[in-house]
């Protein structure tokens, strides 16, 4: 067992939460802990109950963890909502001014404000917030001193004086809490550092796999949690032949994608649920046109506007089937920030590989959360490129009995992509046999998709755990401690949602139960299992909250136990 | 490319004014091809749907590249061509139903970037394909399926609208004269930025208005369209405006900017201004260590 720290800042928007939380997150990471950083907050610009957790680890951390070890309660009402998931022996730490009384047992009533103020810069509230928590955590303050030199040293004439204020602020931090004689469980020092790693939020590690696998035109409209991703490309995705352009409309984003694919080149955008639901129609198209984009699906709380800022796994079925008609759209969901890198390369990769759209799908526990990860080598990326048309076709573009070359605008080739049923030069026609080729070619692509890697243990036991996307921390967690506790348990996963990779669905369908945790209502992924001839069951949530794993733990005994109870009674 | 293809099955009716408009697009990017040297393939053909649209299908002799994709989405997916492929020249060919009602919301956003795309709108003043529904330039009172007590709204104005929008060239044509139109098509595309020729092109089936763009003197009824005056200067965009609102239909070039430059010469400049830099994944990965 590894040693651990999960510390969660609680108050009103613009308390300074999120940034001592990636504070912490910033300085536990540079001396080699593993972290992992989460927050919530109210779809608004200023203000609303916000919090922010970071969890610090010498193991590698699947989850933002469960209970607290420290809480910091900037204002009464964060005090009341999150007193209750402090465990025991946790520390609170609370914003003294909010309160008239002193409060009792373990806590520490700091006047942050004030002391910040005292240090001469009244900024400094979150650095006394990390001194006071790096102190019950019997973390050295030299970890912190060196965070601030690495963030506050840019070159500026001021840079000592800023440096000193913080560290002043620090030491406020430290002494506050060193004074209260209050510990919690201590940190055991650092892992080494094996390999180089890096600091980084879903979203943009999914942006720079994509890049790194030739992305050449982004187009998006903003939308939370999908905005940095636009934002991210505006800011790094240039250079000859490379567009990035805002749109005015998630119909126009598709569109325009659609227009960059048929034109021969590798394209993406962005959205959350709102958008994908404009874009199905323009996804329709690219299916039966058999245009090869990417369209990223951050996943908030749905239907309508929903909870902008919240996260939710409820896009699956849109996702698959995002318009009308005989379509089934390939889907690719990270499970963590580790693999959005990947995720965003195999999305671009099987674009071009199907001559397709593609969903990469993912959600705002994934897209917004830090994590530190190896850093990947891109000179190690496979960048696939669609099969190009030499003009030994003709016209044929839509020939034969499953990928046809693509002929490149201003080459050899010319022939309409045509959104209507058409014929092999793409000219419209409603023929009845012309439609069953072209909907099974449509449909025979898919299996190009089916060779993805997955991850299996425990096979032998009959019934598995099978998570999906952002899910899979929690779950994981959730299969180690049922494993440890000796819960006959396998754990089956893949990033690859559609097409399951084919051994993995062979692997599915011999199981006598297949437990799917997923944070939506109806039980998305499991309904799509059990299509595919899977016994499949869901655990679901749907507060707009990632799953906590002892939930988990608890619910997969019942399903276990329930399971067990039919099985006694046939 | 269908002409020789029987499975394709969708014909005009006799008469139809899309025919002329068809010949006037092959003219015109025929010509544009040999006189700048440049294969056909280079010319892109982005269709709307509607009667109008299957004109993507109906093209003779040497083939340019197509796409016929969903109603009212010509601009967007134009946008995207050009993002993509600055080089390629691209020819929007849609009716007044998908280009004014359900895709009127991208007019205004190509004409802010100045895309350098041609479209060439086919106005039967009906919806064709669904069978002769009132469309956006449907004159007021007129009676269709879908407005049994005559058209409650007002007819819009599209030469008006396109300027007002801020559209850099604006022609209007007529489907009986393909020559003329053709011209027009050919110096759209040349125009460096967002270029609409809005044809007149009548329906003999649920709108026939020959008769009265011609006008016939016997019957007393005044020509619907006339030819711009000779003197008009399309630079000057208060005269291109007090054109559009004349009552009949001024046919000809009101309006090209002097100065336009299109969306890619934007980025291009800007890019060199602010001296952007290109940043390699590594470099950027680099950046994110810890
Ligand atoms: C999203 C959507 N809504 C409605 C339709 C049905 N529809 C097809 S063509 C058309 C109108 C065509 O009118 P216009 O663009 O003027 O073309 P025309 O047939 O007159 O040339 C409509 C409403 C459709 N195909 N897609
Ligand atoms: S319905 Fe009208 S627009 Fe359509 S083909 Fe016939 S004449 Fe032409
Ligand atoms: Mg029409």
């Amino acid at each position: 067992m590894g040693s651990d720290l999960v510390v969660r800042f609680a108050g009103e928007g613009g308390q300074g939460q999120v940034t001592a939380a990636e504070g912490l997150a910033q300085a536990a990471a540079q001396v080699g802990y593993h972290v992992q950083t989460f927050a919530t907050y109210p779809s608004q610009i200023e203000g609303g109950p916000t919090w922010a957790q970071t969890r610090v680890s010498t193991n590698t951390i699947l989850t933002q963890g469960d209970q607290l070890d420290v809480l910091v309660a900037l204002n009464r009402s964060a005090y009341e909502t999150h007193i209750g998931e402090l465990r025991e022996g946790g520390v609170l730490i609370y914003n003294s001014k909010d309160f008239d009384e002193q409060l009792g047992g373990l806590s520490i009533g700091l006047d942050v404000d004030s002391l910040a103020r005292a240090t001469g810069n009244p900024r400094a509230a979150n650095i006394i917030m990390i001194g006071a928590v790096a102190q019950l955590a019997s973390m050295p303050a030299d970890y912190f001193r060196q965070f601030i030199e690495a963030r506050f040293r840019r070159g500026r004439a001021n840079d000592d004086e800023i440096i000193n204020g913080n560290i002043k602020a620090l030491d406020v931090g430290f002494d506050a809490a060193a004074a209260s004689g209050y510990r919690v469980n201590p940190l055991d020092p650092p892992p080494a550092i094996d390999r180089q790693r890096v600091l980084v939020k879903g979203n943009d590690f999914l942006s720079l796999g994509a890049i790194a696998a030739g992305l050449d035109i982004f187009i998006g409209y903003p939308i939370s949690p999908a905005t940095t991703i636009l934002t991210f490309m505006e800011g790094n995705l240039n250079g000859e032949g490379k567009f990035v352009g805002q749109a005015t409309s998630e119909i126009e984003s598709i569109g325009a994608i659609v227009g960059a694919g048929y034109s021969g080149r590798k394209a993406m955008t962005s959205t959350a649920g709102p958008g994908l639901s404009l874009m199905g129609e323009g996804l329709g198209l690219a299916w039966m046109a058999e245009i090869p984009l990417v369209v990223c699906d951050v996943q908030r709380g749905g239907p309508a506007t929903g909870l902008p800022t919240k996260t939710e796994q409820s896009d699956l079925l849109t996702a698959l089937n995002p318009g009308h008609g005989d379509m089934r759209i390939p889907v690719i969901a990270p499970g963590s920030v580790e693999e959005c890198w990947q995720a965003g390369i195999d999305a671009i990769n099987w674009a071009e590989r199907y001559q397709g759209p593609v969903i990469l799908l993912t959600e705002m526990g994934v897209a917004e959360r830090n994590e530190d990860v190896p850093r990947p080598d891109p000179s190690l990326v496979v960048a696939e490129t669609r099969v190009v048309s030499d003009g030994s076709m003709g016209n044929k573009r839509y020939s034969g009995n499953g990928l046809a070359p693509f002929p490149v605008p201003g080459g050899p080739g010319a022939y309409v992509a045509n959104a209507s049923e058409h014929d092999e030069e793409g000219d419209t026609t409603h023929l009845p046999q012309v439609h069953v080729t072209q909907t099974e070619r449509r449909f025979a692509k898919l299996k190009l998709l089916e060779n993805g890697s997955y991850e299996a243990e425990h096979t032998e036991s009959p019934i598995a755990i099978m998570p999906w996307g952002g899910s899979k921390g929690a779950a994981r967690a959730a299969y180690q401690i049922l494993r440890a506790t000796g819960t006959e348990l396998g754990w089956l996963y893949t990033m690859y949602l559609n097409p399951l990779p084919a051994a993995l669905l062979e692997e599915l369908r011999r199981k006598e139960l297949v437990i799917v945790p997923e944070l939506n209502y109806l039980g998305q992924f499991s309904g799509v299992l059990r299509g595919l001839g899977v016994n499949a069951h869901s655990i679901t949530q749907y507060t707009g909250l990632p799953f906590k794993e002892q939930f988990l733990v608890e619910r997969v005994r019942e399903e276990i136990a329930a399971r067990s109870g039919r099985l006694a009674r046939v | 490319m269908s002409k020789r293809n029987p499975e394709y099955d969708f014909k005009w009716c006799p008469g139809c004014g899309d025919f002329g408009v068809v010949r006037a697009v092959e003219m015109a990017i025929g010509r544009r091809a040999a006189e700048r040297g440049e294969s056909i393939e280079k010319t892109v053909i982005v269709a709307g749907i509607g009667c109008s649209g299957n004109l993507v299908h109906l093209q003779e002799g040497p083939q340019p590249f197509g796409i016929h994709g969903i109603h009212g989405r010509t601009l967007p997916i134009a946008y995207g061509i050009k993002a993509g492929r600055p080089d390629l020249n691209v020819l929007i060919a849609a009716g007044d139903g998908d280009f004014l009602s359900i895709g009127m919301e991208h007019i205004g956003p190509q004409a802010k970037r100045n895309l350098d795309v041609t479209a060439v709108v086919m106005d039967n003043g009906i919806y064709g394909l669904t069978k002769g529904q009132a469309s956006p330039t449907t004159m007021l009172g007129v009676v269709t399926p879908t407005t049994p007590y005559g058209k409650l709204e007002d007819a819009i104005n599209p030469l008006e609208l396109y300027l007002t929008l801020g559209v850099s060239f604006v022609a209007s044509g007529i489907s009986t004269k393909p020559r003329e139109l053709a011209g027009l098509i050919q110096q759209g595309m040349d125009h460096p930025g967002f270029a609409i020729v809005h044809v007149q092109s009548p329906c003999t089936t649920y709108n026939d208005t020959y008769e009265a763009l011609k006008g016939n003197p016997e019957k007393g009824i005044e020509p619907g369209a006339f030819d711009i005056p000779a003197d008009h200067d399309p630079a000057d965009r208060s005269a291109a405006i007090a054109l559009a609102g004349n009552k009949a239909i001024p046919i000809g070039l009101l309006y090209q900017r002097a100065d336009s430059t299109p969306m890619q010469q934007r980025l291009t400049e800007a890019r060199a201004r602010t001296k952007v830099r290109t940043r390699s994944v590594d470099d950027l990965l680099t950046g994110l260590h810890i």
